[in-house]
């Protein structure tokens, strides 16, 4: 088994930047009244929104800069990631900047695909990726969507990250010999995108079905390895999400267990609620560490293989046990449609599910160990 | 004795039956003739819906008339009626009162809601600050309740206020019956975090409630409202259920469903099924030494057990289901139901979240189970002496 390797995780002064920015925006620009109008929305989201996040820059974070991208790393993406997840930031900026983003950057051969990340990059296109046909088939041999060699595509897909608005839906199918990734866009022929509901209402999914489509392909031979590594950056980022929500929920509960009084004390004062606070900390501080380890050793190929899922098992149960707690913490207002307490339960849930249940990843880490 | 009795009621359940077939008879006129034979709350007296029996020969009662294609869906139909506000009368109440309230409750042809939390005052319920201000036969009521569920198809409600600020918290209560078409309550939806609203925030702007209306002595109001919780706890946690059903129930039809092979979920799943039967089988042991008159803390634990099996249960269902379990079929529309009905999986793991918060949260019921049952020293109190208008509140 290989040795841990030492990282430093002291932020920098361009990762302070970076936060600082992106807290101030999303505070300004996605307040809770913001993030509910979009979550009760048809689309979820919005086009002009999404142009402000282009003008911000951060669509093209991951794109290198040949392609109008910032050429950042996922350190970086990461503490946006968390950031967004302390906003419970609504949109399809996950599947899109991030998902799909990582897709192309890993399986894409020299050059191949250039017009996409530009597009992706500038905010012109919405990606997501059409990976999931079961309700627990995370592994890719259980893909079942079939491509010819003619890169024509049949299948249906569910669970499809903002599937509704994406212009670009990148699909994984089998191509016989491995799995392959094939680019569509909605209004091709054969395609049929459905909005599901959702119970993240801030981050919606959908069904894509695939009738004999003529889809691009990207990359070539089989792609397996480089699509596991992009699910794998994105399980990664997706941590480092639930860590910012993780912590804005335990601040909530903080806050909260030292202002509401009740028997003529602050309920902070009684150690039932005063120890739950404390290993809310405890289990954020568990979750902080993984996140954040695992987007800082993305180049060690041994080392991120462990890092990934070890960081998406811990972070997903971490955010979800605070979550929860933070409604009882609050007791019958937290349990209400106008407190903020429900929109970071739900993201919990579903996030610890959208990539691969904790289970399933402790699955992978099991590999990834050979135990 | 016991013989006799059950003979007796036996003979009253075969009248009830033949003189009304259920098949055939409207639930509300069954239920009347239920109530009329003394077979709505058998232990109650006679008169007042019941015959004066042991509480046992209910489930008989029930049963039997459940076999004969009967419904006691009256039961869930006016919860807080039927399971606590009848408990309340019967032990506290004026026979005229009783006479006035309780058929046309059983009949569910009036529906009761339950005003005791105040946004200020939710687990320390005494500390309340509604008031209600003597005004010759009449008593003037300000103030505001909120979490009350059904309050907007309710016609009465079991009301705590505050009659005198200067005694100390549980000495200045009293309890009324308030007529919730009165003027001058004002009732609101408050959406709960399924997007369904099943509660309500309730104003009292000058609502005048007559003294007739008044339920035991003025300033027993704590005494009336620790029946009223004690009923809602038994309600919550000490029924008898059958074996593999409610969330446990949904969990195995899930897992069924799935034609998973899956160990780890099966032994997860098999672990809370264990932990639920432990929990049905200690509901059932309370209920024969409750009806035997021996109670033991086996009856304290119910609501305990099952908001924490709720919540875990309803949990790991949605993780059975995989992605799936991150649709929600229902959507969000806010909407207002009017019974309680059965969820999906997703929307069962929003709503059990409240089932360590409502009837009293679930540390609440540790420290009850700490200090009443084990006899553990209590929390140090800062207000339990002083005037209610002198304690702290943040
Ligand atoms: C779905 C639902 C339906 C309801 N229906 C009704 C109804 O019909 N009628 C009605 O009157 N009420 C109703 N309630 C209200 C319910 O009884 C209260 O929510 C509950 O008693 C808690 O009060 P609170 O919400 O003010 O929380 P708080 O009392 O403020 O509690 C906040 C947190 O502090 C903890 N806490 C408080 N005191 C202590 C202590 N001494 N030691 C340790 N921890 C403590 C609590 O356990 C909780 O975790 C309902 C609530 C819900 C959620």
């Amino acid at each position: 088994m290989a040795e841990a390797p030492t990282v430093s995780y002291a932020p920098t002064e361009e990762l302070d930047l970076i936060r600082s920015t992106a807290r101030q925006y999303l505070d300004d620009q996605f307040d809770s009244e913001t993030v509910r109008e979009f979550m009760m929305s048809d689309d979820g989201f919005d086009r002009s929104a999404w142009k402000e996040l282009a003008g911000m820059g951060w669509l093209g974070l991951l794109v290198g800069e040949a392609h109008g991208g910032a050429g950042l790393s996922p350190t970086e993406m990461g503490v946006l990631m968390e950031e967004m997840g302390r906003s419970v930031m609504p949109g399809p900026f996950f599947a899109s900047a991030v998902l799909a983003t990582c897709l192309i950057n890993e399986v894409a051969e020299d050059g191949e695909a250039a017009d996409l990340l530009e597009s992706l990059a500038s905010g012109e296109i919405i990606g997501t990726v059409a990976a999931y046909e079961t309700p627990r088939g995370w592994n890719l041999d259980d893909v079942a969507t079939a491509a010819t060699g003619d890169a024509r595509v049949s299948g249906k897909k569910r669970y499809v990250l903002d599937a509704h608005m994406a212009d670009l839906i990148l699909v994984l199918a089998d191509t016989g010999g491995g799995v392959g990734l094939y680019a569509v866009s909605p209004g091709d022929r054969g395609v049929t995108v459905e909005q599901v509901p959702a119970l993240d209402p801030t981050r919606r999914i959908g069904k894509v079905r695939l009738d004999n489509v003529s889809a691009r392909r990207i990359g070539s031979g089989d792609s397996t390895d480089a699509i596991e590594r992009a699910i794998a950056l994105g399980s990664a980022l997706l941590a480092n999400e639930q860590v910012g929500g993780c912590a804005a929920a335990m601040e909530m509960s903080v806050d909260y267990a030292k202002t509401r009084y009740q028997f003529g004390r602050p309920i902070g004062s009684y150690q039932s609620i005063k120890h739950r606070c404390a290993n809310m900390l405890l289990k954020l501080e568990h979750a902080k560490s993984a996140a954040y380890h695992a987007v800082r050793v993305t180049d060690d190929e041994i080392e991120f293989s462990i890092a990934a899922p070890l960081a998406a098992s811990v972070a997903s149960e971490a955010y979800t046990w605070v979550a929860g707690e933070n409604i009882q913490v609050h007791g019958g207002i937290g349990f209400t449609w106008e407190h903020d307490a429900h929109l970071y339960l739900k993201r919990a849930k579903a996030s610890s599910l959208t990539l691969g249940s904790p289970q399933f990843q402790r699955h992978l880490l099991g590999e990834a160990l050979e135990i | 004795m016991s013989q006799a009795d059950e003979a007796r009621v036996d003979a009253l359940v075969d009248e009830l039956i033949s003189e009304h077939p259920p098949q055939g008879t409207d639930n509300v006129e069954f239920w009347g003739a239920q109530y009329d034979k003394g077979l709505a709350w058998v232990w109650h007296p006679e008169g007042f819906g019941g015959l004066g029996l042991a509480r046992k020969y209910q489930r008989r009662i029930n049963s039997a008339i459940e076999n004969a294609g009967g419904t006691t869906e009256n039961r869930y139909l006016n919860l807080l009626g039927i399971a606590m506000g009848a408990g309340v009368l019967d032990a506290h109440a004026t026979d005229e009162q009783k006479t006035r309230w309780l058929r046309p409750m059983f009949t569910t042809e009036e529906i009761w809601c339950q005003l005791f939390s105040e946004p200020g005052a939710g687990s320390d319920v005494a500390g309340l600050s509604s008031r209600a201000v003597r005004d010759g036969d009449e008593w003037v009521v300000n103030g505001q309740k909120v979490w009350t569920t059904l309050a907007h198809i309710s016609k009465w409600g079991m009301v705590v206020t505050r009659t005198d600020a200067e005694a100390p918290k549980h000495h200045g209560l009293t309890y009324f019956i308030v007529d919730m078409e009165a003027e001058g309550v004002d009732v609101r939806p408050l959406y709960q975090i399924t997007g369904e609203a099943e509660f309500n925030e309730v104003f009292f702007n000058d609502v005048r409630i007559p003294d007739a209306n008044r339920i035991d002595a003025v300033g027993a109001g704590w005494r009336v409202a620790l029946t009223t919780l004690m009923n809602e706890r038994v309600a919550i946690g000490g029924n008898t259920v059958p074996r593999s059903s409610g969330q446990i129930g949904q969990a195995l039809e899930v897992w069924k469903s799935s034609n998973s092979n899956d160990a780890v979920l099966r032994d997860q799943l098999l672990h809370l099924w264990a932990e639920t039967e432990a929990a049905r089988l200690t509901a059932n042991r309370a209920n024969e030494m409750a009806s035997a008159g021996i109670p033991g803390p086996e009856g304290s634990t119910g609501k305990l057990a099952w908001a924490n099996l709720n919540k875990e249960i309803a949990a790991f269902t949605v993780d059975m289901m995989g992605l799936e379990g991150t649709t929600y079929p229902d959507g969000y529309e806010l909407t207002r139901p009017e019974s309680f009905e059965r969820h999906g999986p997703q929307k069962s793991f929003l709503r059990t979240r409240a089932n360590s918060i409502e009837g009293g949260t679930s540390e609440i019921m540790l420290n009850i189970l700490g200090e009443r049952v084990l006899g553990l020293p209590g929390e140090p109190r800062v207000d339990k002496d002083l005037p209610w208008s002198e304690v702290p509140r943040g």
